[in-house]
């Protein structure tokens, strides 16, 4: 009702105090800004860290675990059915990490409407023979194409031909710590032992680095017929399935059915790597912190203003009332006072926040560890924008929502008798 | 033919701080249309206090008001708010203009609230209201540029805008020198006389007083003589 008239009152008491309210709505932008800039950089760092695990790790890893058989010849027999059992030291038997008849297994996933890709793995404990010393390490024997398709394993070989690895035979890409210490270079022949005490020359066709340095030192990948003929197994022999899901979150859920429907070891990446969950749900919990702190902090500029304009605008809210305002009317002129100042501060703050990200986002940030890094990471998500433009409206419709009232009660007679 | 504009009815008022004390004792009077009333009495006998339950901004009383015939009582605030738009104009001793908008805003003001009439309608009337007090000339200015007596007649200018059933002024001349007085009283006259708007004015000068159609004198909250001339 009427709006027209409420903003331009709102209006020219808002010019009146031009320079307080220029200072209340700067602390919206800059607060606004902050906010936005703060969340769509650690958004953009958490994305980055959880790229380090997440794009390259398989959302389900499917195994065998050598491991003391759950149920115990004892259970089954009847005579000693409803007896209390105790059986001391339980021994694994003699079994081998192979999954059997994995390519039926990895058939029936590629099949699944919820799997992205599937790719088979071997992994094989070896020692790297440096002269005389042997280096333990573990060698990864993969599907290169699968690899590279499902887990970027092309962005992290810095040096050399990916493809090289299944072209050339009984060819390595070392990681690049391993290749440190063995001081092998490209070209290079070196030799590994495995556990039971085969020996086997691969050529050296890449480096490999994760950005995880412990990983650098050890691991290393060969194809998977490399790896076969190193642990001297059939064709048919696989040590792990790796699962990419189009939808990570699934991954729990749907590990516990696949470890029931095949009968196997099954292990999610949020239960394998809690610890990157944790770190990237804590960062972006301070910057909610933090940013709604300071949106706080604006507010109560906003309500120091309009305190003091109502003490100083007593005589004009009098007058008003006086002459047929009611108390609901002038409540909206100081409502409307407060959301221009927020509104229009939010909006600045909205703009600069992506300015200040933008440029963030051109900082050279290079390090050896993240070698497909250029530039620190920024997450433009809309949604923060909204989370800021709805924190701006909602803190300064707070922050007005007090001295409106207040203003609204003002007694006409009580002020004009005071002259 | 003249009606009852505003009735009091046994209006009574007490004041709790720091003592209870009654200001106002069953206040019993009417106003007709286009009757030019005064008030007078001594200081604190309770002219203004009444002036205020009058023109409904003060509501903490006993006793009944009508205005145009509707009882006052339990009316909500904005309700009342409206019947102040809409009924009543008011002009304090004090100009209380705002300094933020023009003197033609000024004088608008009331009646965009009450949105009788669009802003350009609004406007020629402003302009009309000016005329009659003879300030048009000062209609672009901001009040503060203005002398106290043009600014008075402003207010005044304003209390008119919505044609109100009856212009109430506590002590309108109060700030003035005789010459802006003079003009203020003849400009009341006109409205009276021309206009046959219902005026109600409290004053402590007997001069101005005895000049008016009708003088409510009071004393202790009590209406001690209520003399029509004609
Ligand atoms: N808010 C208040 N609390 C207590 N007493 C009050 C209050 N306002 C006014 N009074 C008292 O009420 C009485 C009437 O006051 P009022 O202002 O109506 O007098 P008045 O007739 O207008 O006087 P004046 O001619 O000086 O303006 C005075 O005795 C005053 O002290
Ligand atoms: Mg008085």
């Amino acid at each position: 009702m009427n709006f027209k008239l409420i903003a331009s009152v709102s209006a020219s008491l808002l010019m009146a105090r031009w320079k307080q309210t220029l200072v209340a709505a700067i602390g919206v932008t800059f607060s606004i800004t902050m906010f936005i800039t703060l969340l769509s950089f650690m958004a953009g760092l958490n994305t980055l860290l959880d790229g380090l695990i997440g794009n390259r790790t398989a959302h389900i890893r499917l195994y065998n675990e050598i491991q003391p058989t759950k149920v115990q010849p004892v259970y089954l027999s009847d005579k000693y059915k409803n007896h209390y059992n105790f059986i001391s030291s339980v021994k694994p038997k003699n079994e081998r990490l192979q999954i059997y008849s994995n390519g039926a297994v990895m058939d029936a996933l590629k099949k699944d409407e919820r799997v992205l890709g599937v790719a088979p793995k071997i992994i094989a404990q070896v020692f790297y023979n440096v002269g005389a010393i042997d280096l333990t390490g573990v060698i990864n024997g993969v599907d290169v194409e699968e690899e590279s398709r499902l887990f970027s394993f092309k962005d992290y070989v810095t040096s050399g031909n990916v493809i090289d690895l299944r072209n050339i035979p009984n060819s390595i890409i070392l990681g690049k710590g391993a290749a440190e210490k063995m001081l092998a270079n490209l070209g290079d022949v070196i030799q590994v032992t495995t556990p039971k005490g085969e020996r086997m020359q691969l050529k050296v066709v890449g480096y490999f680095q994760s950005g995880i340095q412990e990983i650098d030192k050890v691991q290393s990948y060969t194809s998977i017929i490399t790896a076969q003929k190193l642990l001297g197994e059939s064709n048919s022999y696989i040590t792990d399935i790796q699962v990419k899901l189009k939808d990570i979150l699934l991954a729990p859920s749907l590990a516990k059915e696949y470890a029931k429907l095949f009968d196997i070891e099954a292990v999610d990446i949020q239960s394998a790597n809690s610890q990157f969950e944790t770190g990237s749900s804590i960062r972006t919990l301070i910057s909610y912190a933090v940013g709604i702190t300071l949106l706080i902090v604006a507010g109560f500029g906003i309500y120091n203003i309009l305190n003091m304009m109502i003490y100083e605008k007593m005589d004009t809210i009098a007058i008003l009332k006086a002459t047929g305002f009611s108390g609901k009317d002038v409540n909206r002129i100081f409502i409307t006072i407060a959301l221009t100042i927020g509104v229009f501060g939010g909006m600045l703050g909205l703009l600069f926040g992506f300015g200040l990200s933008s440029l963030i986002d051109q900082v050279p940030f290079n390090t050896a560890a993240l070698p497909t890094i250029k530039t620190y990471p920024i997450d433009y998500n809309l949604k923060f924008y909204l989370i800021g433009t709805v924190f701006s409206i909602v803190t300064t419709y707070f922050a007005g929502f007090f001295p409106s009232r207040k203003a609204s009660k003002i007694d006409p007679v009580i002020i004009i008798r005071g002259k | 033919m003249n009606e009852k504009i505003l009735e009091a009815k046994n209006i009574t008022k007490y004041f709790h701080d720091p003592i209870s004390i009654q200001v106002l004792k069953e206040i019993t009077f009417s106003i007709l249309q286009g009757e030019f009333v005064s008030i007078i009495g001594k200081s604190g006998c309770g002219k203004s206090t009444l002036l205020y339950i009058l023109s409904t901004m003060d509501t903490d009383y006993e006793g009944d008001l009508l205005i145009g015939n509707i009882a006052m009582r339990n009316k909500k605030e904005a309700e009342l708010a409206l019947i102040r738009s809409e009924k009543i104009g008011f002009v304090f001793q004090f100009h209380y203009l705002l300094n933020e908008f023009s003197v033609l805003r000024n004088v608008m003001l009331p009646g965009l609230k009450l949105a009788k009439y669009s802003e350009k309608e609004v406007e020629a009337r402003a302009y009309q209201k000016l005329k009659i007090l003879g300030i048009q000339d000062e209609a672009l200015k901001k009040p503060n540029q203005l002398s106290g007596g043009q600014k008075q007649r402003v207010a005044i200018a304003r209390s008119l805008i919505n044609d109100p059933l009856i212009l109430m002024a506590d002590e309108p001349t109060g700030n003035l020198d005789k010459k802006n007085s003079e003009i203020v009283f003849s400009v009341f006259q006109e409205l009276s006389e021309v206009f046959n708007q219902a005026l109600l004015i409290v004053t402590h000068d007997n001069e101005f007083a005895a000049r008016t159609h009708r003088i409510i004198e009071m004393e202790d909250g009590k209406i001690l003589k209520d003399v029509s001339k004609k």
